[in-house]
């Protein structure tokens, strides 16, 4: 292989989802020798890059060229791989029902007739010895029975590992997310010599001194853009921070509250199952308080133990009023897709339209053409299926049944994602005229935008709150910061 | 307004039986037609009766399903004969013994479930091995007749229309309430569309599976009960065939395998259907070999035409 | 040391051997005759075809579907057997064949239609039970010479010096066979891991490059392949043949797969726990006469077993890490 060869490159990718315009003209090239470092906040379009790269999801637009072949037409993951191309993907494709050496075999077609085991599990043993010494684990364990670590490990042993088609280019989706100190720097100690021996490797890491670190060059990505790319030399953690952050400028003013006093007893506490210090989640009547930081750090796990805290006791949070949820995930977690939008609505609030013991429809109507016309879902009719409506009147409509029940909590699990901006803002309109109205929100959300809505946020990280900002106290830098604060801070 | 009522999935179920029932009187010159139906309704009484509870479990969403029915309705029916002992004054206390029996046999099925986290078919399985042996040391193999009384309900016909029929047919009309305007039925469909989607919408999943299982071990214990007092008393086999017959029409019925869609007219339908595949094989006087293959192509044809829908996720 | 013992995977591991060791030590308490080896012919009799069914019905639960089909195919197996494979060999070969190639079609049909297995296989009991009928109408036929020789086999008794001669019993030798054949045939071949790896994380294995719809058909032809072999074997043991010999053999070889440790989704099984879960299924029935338990309990004396072998496992994952 030799170093500065052209291994693939992007040309003006686009792809949307719905709404959402996850790729917006984005162009990217990989050359051999070098590792290639990328960041963004969430939602800048970094995963959905890579799934372009690994051929799993196929761009609405651009080329995709690869060791100069124009390969757009028929790229998938079949030609990616034979291409040289690997992805080790944040959610695991190992088979958990199998040992370590079969699924070294389910990934390489060649390992096959007499002492096939044998050689699987010497290809994927002594690729784990190169890259992680003294890891203790046997070709013949059970993915299942091994720990997320090790399972980490071996997804990315097997990515590495070479039969017939050489290896190229390895993109590495968060790779050190679940290892310790140790492995996450024999990992990128091997990317390095892997990049010296003239691979290519595309890190993505929130763990900014990573970058810094391992990358030779880092590309800088922000809604749905290249925003920056330059030699790794030349950022500093600050200077990466600057280019990560998107600064809306006029819509502070406009969306900004007032810090109100906290005072009397709080309506919801809550404490992370893995807080060291003191610090808890307290919540106010009328209050929006915020949980901020980079995705999966907790704030998900903390909204669900307050959910659950509304049924039955719970050592981890306590609620002083009904709670309801408006979820992140809506298509698995929300809707339900074979009933109308009217039924959607009133699910949560039938027991107030019980006569006799049957539901009364007209209640139900009115309930649902009220919300309608309040937060103005776009439909004719509100019998008409869920899923005729676009996703962010989708979203209003599992807004409309929090609203319209009688909690007095209403927890959001980050649900604006996928949401186009108009929505947005009558969406933004209508929580602050709750809380002023009384109603308490706790709100996951991992957009700066949505967090100067908030009174109150609280950024966590790795499972824990590592910051309290009041409203006053608010900037994007400070969230950012300690957001990606790694432990030695 | 027709457009609509073609839309509805249940409708086929009927027109298939309506089809297998002229296919009949075509071989018999339309002789005997009304007594074709009257009994295919009294026969389609005890497949609804058992259907309608499988469905609300079927709606629950995948992975449930209920096969103690057969061991239930087994159960039920020679405890309740050999209580009464064909007398009159004692059918309500063999009714109430019999839905007592539903009822334990709904709680036991469910601790299995919940308790030791056995998927609902093993569970149901197992515990119809163990309530099939109860009905046997119990009834010992033997035949009680049931009440007179009994048997002339189960059997009496008003200008052709068996009575039974007429009060599954409300039944029917009733658990159709039950399904789209009680709390309890919304939360069904609720959870069988997305379990996720129900817990955070507030709905006591636990509570609303615990309360399906036992309406359908209610309803068999029911089915065992009456189809006793029709067919003269409780025999150990008079479950077999309700295996089968509670999934078919269920399916058949166009009620989704998905969950989330219940669908209690095309009960009726199905179970019509497959009493008259069955009495249709009959009269052409095929061999019980064919009869039994036909009924099982068709079967699969019905679903593979009918299943085959992607749900919309 | 202890900890590593007891810890869960170790004693998941160990269950189906613990559960059949120890329902023979009640049997040895309750009637040391029995341990013998013409009492373990006489147990364990019914053990190879019930221990085939069960590996067929693994296979089909390998890949997260359910065959209720399997006891009405074994019965038309049976009647073939008795019938054509007896009078016109060449026929029954065409026959049994024709069986596995519809057990394939099935898998298809399921995997490209996406239809629940459980309707359609219990369909399929009809079609097998009515194919059984139109072959062998009223109970009779006779068994091939060959199968009926090859039961009633008498392994050579193996002189041990100072104790006597070892006569082990043709059922435990023809259990170890088959428990070997089908753990080499799905845990030991590069192919078996697919398979699996299909019922674990069927996501994975297409982005791998590998056909589901192929592995679907494998797996069910191969549950008509043991399903045949369980046919035969029965026919051997039996003088004649009827069509609903093995209705019962569905829910025992169910109830075997989960004994043997196997799981109803995620490819996680095991076929010599399999096989070991089938002769502790047979096993039951002599212990449950020995312990004279009425026969009327005792279906649902093997019901209760399997419910308590559930709970000992639900347990035993409960102490384990949370998946």
């Amino acid at each position: 292989m030799s170093m500065g060869e052209r291994i693939v490159s992007l040309d003006g990718v686009d792809k949307s989802f719905g709404a959402v315009h996850a790729l917006a003209g984005v162009d990217l090239a990989c050359d051999s020798g070098e590792c290639l470092g990328l960041v963004g906040h969430n939602g800048a379009g970094k995963s959905t890059l890579m799934h372009v790269l690994a051929g799993t999801l196929r761009p609405d637009r651009g080329r995709i060229l690869v060791s100069g072949d124009d390969l757009t037409r028929s790229y998938d993951v079949a030609v990616a791989q034979s291409r040289g191309i690997r992805c080790v993907f944040q959610e695991l494709s190992l088979c958990p029902n199998l040992t370590v050496a079969e699924n070294a075999r389910v990934f390489h077609a060649s390992l096959r007739g007499l002492g096939w085991r044998r050689r699987a599990g010497k290809l994927i043993l002594d690729k784990l010895d190169e890259i992680f010494p003294g890891h203790s684990i046997a070709p013949g364990d059970v993915v299942g029975d091994l720990g997320i670590a090790r399972r980490q490990m071996v997804e990315i042993a097997r990515a590495f590992s070479v039969t017939d088609t050489p290896v190229k280019l390895v993109i590495l989706d968060e790779p050190t997310s679940s290892l310790d100190a140790v492995l996450a720097g024999q990992l990128l100690d091997f990317v390095k010599r892997f990049v010296a021996a003239g691979g290519a490797v595309i890190l993505i890491s929130h763990l900014l001194g990573e970058i810094l670190d391992t990358a030779s060059r880092v590309i800088v990505m922000r809604d749905g853009k290249v925003v920056a790319g330059r030699p790794a030399a030349e950022f500093t953690r600050d200077s990466l921070v600057a280019a990560m952050g998107s600064v809306a400028k006029g819509a502070d003013e406009s969306s900004a509250r007032t810090a109100k006093g906290r005072e009397g007893a709080p309506v919801a506490r809550a404490r992370p199952a893995g807080q060291r210090n003191g610090a808890e989640l307290v919540a106010h009547r009328g209050e929006v308080v915020g949980l901020a930081g980079l995705g999966g750090q907790g704030q998900t796990e903390m909204l669900r133990a307050l959910f659950a805290a509304a049924r039955r006791r719970s050592r981890e949070a306590s609620v002083r009023e009904p709670v309801a949820l408006v979820a992140g995930d809506r298509q698995t977690d929300g809707i339900f897709p074979l009933w109308s939008i009217e039924k959607n609505i009133t699910i949560a609030s039938l027991r107030r339209m019980v006569r006799g013991l049957l539901v009364d429809p007209r209640q139900e109507a009115v309930m649902a053409e009220t919300w309608r016309e309040k937060i103005n879902i776009r439909t004719p009719d509100v019998g008409n299926n869920i899923l005729s409506l676009s996703g962010g009147n989708q979203q209003k409509a599992l807004f409309a049944r929090a609203l319209g029940s009688v909690a007095g909590i209403v927890l959001m699990d980050d649900p604006m994602r996928g949401v186009d901006i108009g929505t947005k803002q009558e969406v933004y309109g209508m929580i602050r005229a709750e809380a002023e109205a009384g109603r308490t929100f706790i709100w996951y959300t991992t957009e700066m935008d949505e967090l100067k809505n908030c009174d109150h946020v609280y950024v966590f990280r790795n499972g824990r709150i590592v910051a309290d900002l009041a409203r006053d106290e608010l900037t994007e830098e400070k969230v950012l910061h300690t957001s990606f604060t790694e432990e030695a801070a | 307004m027709i457009r609509d009522v073609l839309r509805k999935p249940w409708l086929w179920s009927f027109v298939a039986a309506f089809l297998v029932w002229l296919a009949t009187m075509a071989f018999t010159g339309f002789k005997g037609g009304g007594e074709l139906i009257s009994a295919a309704l009294t026969f389609a009484t005890f497949f609804v009766i058992v259907g309608i509870g499988q469905m609300f479990v079927f709606t629950l969403g995948p992975g449930n399903v209920d096969l103690s029915i057969p061991a239930t309705m087994t159960l039920a029916g020679s405890v309740a004969m050999k209580l009464m002992d064909t007398q009159d004054s004692m059918i309500v206390i063999g009714l109430l013994v019999a839905l007592v029996i539903g009822v334990g046999v709904g709680i036991f099925n469910y601790i299995l479930i919940l308790g030791l986290r056995i998927p609902p078919i093993i569970a149901t399985l197992s515990s119809s091995f163990v309530i099939l042996s109860a009905a046997i040391a119990y009834g010992r193999g033997l035949r009680i007749k049931p009440p007179p009384l009994l048997a002339e309900f189960t059997t009496v016909q008003v200008a052709g229309i068996p009575v039974l029929a007429i009060a599954v047919v409300i039944l029917a009309a009733l658990m159709g309430v039950v399904l789209h305007r009680t709390i309890y039925g919304r939360s069904v469909t609720a959870i069988g569309q997305s379990i996720r989607a129900a817990g955070f919408a507030g709905v006591p999943v636990e509570r609303i599976r615990f309360l399906t299982y036992v309406l359908s071990a209610v309803l068999a214990a029911l089915c065992g009960y009456l189809f006793s007092g029709f067919s003269g008393g409780s025999s150990l086999s008079m479950g077999e065939q309700y295996l089968l017959a509670s999934i078919a029409v269920v399916v058949i019925g166009g009620t989704s395998v998905a969950g989330g869609n219940g669908n209690l007219p095309g009960l009726w339908g199905a179970a019509l259907f497959l009493f008259l595949v069955q009495s249709m094989l009959n009269t052409y006087q095929l061999s019980a070999g064919l009869r039994y293959l036909a009924t099982g192509l068709i079967i699969i044809a019905v679903i593979t035409a009918a299943g085959g829908q992607k749900t919309l996720r | 040391m202890i900890a590593t013992v007891l810890s869960p995977k170790v004693l998941r591991a160990a269950l189906p051997a613990l559960s059949l060791l120890i329902l023979l030590v009640a049997v040895w308490y309750l009637n040391p005759r029995a341990i013998s080896p013409l009492g373990f012919n006489l147990m364990f009799n019914l053990a190879v075809p019930i221990a085939l069914a069960t590996v067929a019905q693994m296979c089909v639960i390998t890949v997260n579907d359910l065959d209720l089909g399997i006891g009405a195919y074994v019965g038309f197996v049976v009647c073939v057997a008795a019938t054509w494979l007896y009078d016109t060999p060449l026929l029954g070969i065409a026959a049994l064949i024709g069986g596995i190639v519809l057990y394939m079609a099935v898998g298809a049909l399921i995997h490209v239609r996406n239809l629940p297995s459980i309707v359609v296989t219990l369909g399929m009991s009809f079609v097998w039970l009515g194919l059984a009928i139109l072959v062998l109408p009223t109970p009779g036929g006779k068994a091939p010479e060959w199968l009926a020789a090859l039961m009633k086999y008498k392994p050579p008794a193996i002189p041990i010096p100072g104790w006597g001669d070892l006569q082990i019993p043709f059922p435990i030798i023809a259990a170890v066979v088959i428990a070997i054949v089908a753990h080499v045939l799905l845990m030991r071949t590069s192919y078996g891991s697919i398979l699996r790896g299909s019922g674990g994380n069927p996501k994975a294995i297409e982005r791998a490059g590998w056909s589901l719809l192929k592995t679907k058909v494998v797996m069910f032809g191969a549950a008509g392949f043991f399903g045949m072999l369980a046919g035969l074997a029965l026919i051997g043991l039996t003088t004649s043949a009827q069509a609903n010999v093995a209705e019962r053999y569905t829910l025992l070889s169910i109830a075997g797969v989960i004994l043997g440790g196997g799981y109803f989704v995620g490819g996680r099984v095991s076929p010599v726990g399999a096989v070991i879960g089938a002769m502790t299924l047979t096993l039951s029935l002599p212990f449950l006469t020995f312990l004279k338990i009425p026969p009327d309990w005792q279906i649902g004396a093997q019901g209760a077993i399997l419910i308590v072998v559930l709970a000992l496992r639900a347990i035993i994952d409960r102490l384990g890490p949370q998946q």
